[in-house]
């Protein structure tokens, strides 16, 4: 039983993404999306426990990070860019969708 | 695959109701079957037809009527959400008394019945909000 979590607020706002991982199993899927694409940027706090989540997914639309002029190469590494399209086949693949809004 | 989705969020708020749009779209193309959208909290601001957004800003409610005509998809607003917001319909206006209706084309008003029924019916639920 896997579980996309889906955030849409920053991580330097407010406290969703936070509650997200600390409930991200193995093998679950996390979707940052709207202004939760600042928390897939390299170089800060959030990316740190990003990077300690072992065997949790990481996605970031890519829409959303163009519509903030944050360009592709700023991403953490090991974070996956997806489209809308992407999107559906992520809720699609995993078994339910969790939204921490 | 059935899916349905869930607006909390009213249009040109922040982005919900663009995401929704833009999920929903997607879902579509892809070939799923979207068997609801449910507009709940102040998503049921997506169903007013007295928006006027400027002509080279995105029509967010017409936006959703369109959609929903040429994918026969449910737009339900949320009853109790839509009283207090002032969503009416022709059956709402009569039975309080009101001297207008505002309901956008393609949508219907409804009860959160519909938004169980739709979590139990569909694959998956989806929801957008602040």
């Amino acid at each position: 039983m896997t579980t996309l979590h889906t955030v849409n607020k920053s991580p330097f706002e407010k406290s969703s993404m936070d509650s997200c991982l600390a409930y991200a199993k193995q093998g679950s899927s996390v979707l940052l999306y709207e202004d939760a694409i600042y928390g897939a940027i390299k170089g800060t706090a959030v990316a740190d426990k990003v990077a300690a989540m072992g065997g949790v997914n990481f996605y970031v639309l890519g829409p959303d990070l163009k519509a903030r002029g944050v360009s592709e190469d700023k991403v953490v590494d090991g974070i996956g860019i997806v489209d809308y399209a992407e999107f559906v086949t992520l809720a699609a693949e995993n078994d339910k969708v969790q939204a921490w809004v | 695959m059935k899916f349905a989705i869930q607006v909390n969020e009213g249009p040109y708020q922040h982005q919900a109701a663009d995401s929704a749009y833009q999920f929903t779209k997607a879902v579509l193309e892809a070939g799923h079957e979207i068997m609801r959208v449910f507009f709940y909290h102040d998503g049921v601001n997506n169903g007013t037809n007295l928006t006027t957004p400027p002509q080279d800003d995105r029509n967010i409610v017409n936006r959703w009527s369109e959609l929903g005509k040429k994918h026969d998809l449910d737009l339900v607003v949320c009853v109790a959400a839509a009283q207090r917001r002032g969503i009416v319909d022709e059956g709402e206006m009569k039975r309080n008394g009101k001297s207008a209706q505002n309901i956008a084309d393609g949508f219907r008003i409804s009860g959160l019945g519909q938004l169980v029924e739709a979590g139990i019916q569909s694959d998956r639920l989806v929801v957008f909000g602040d």
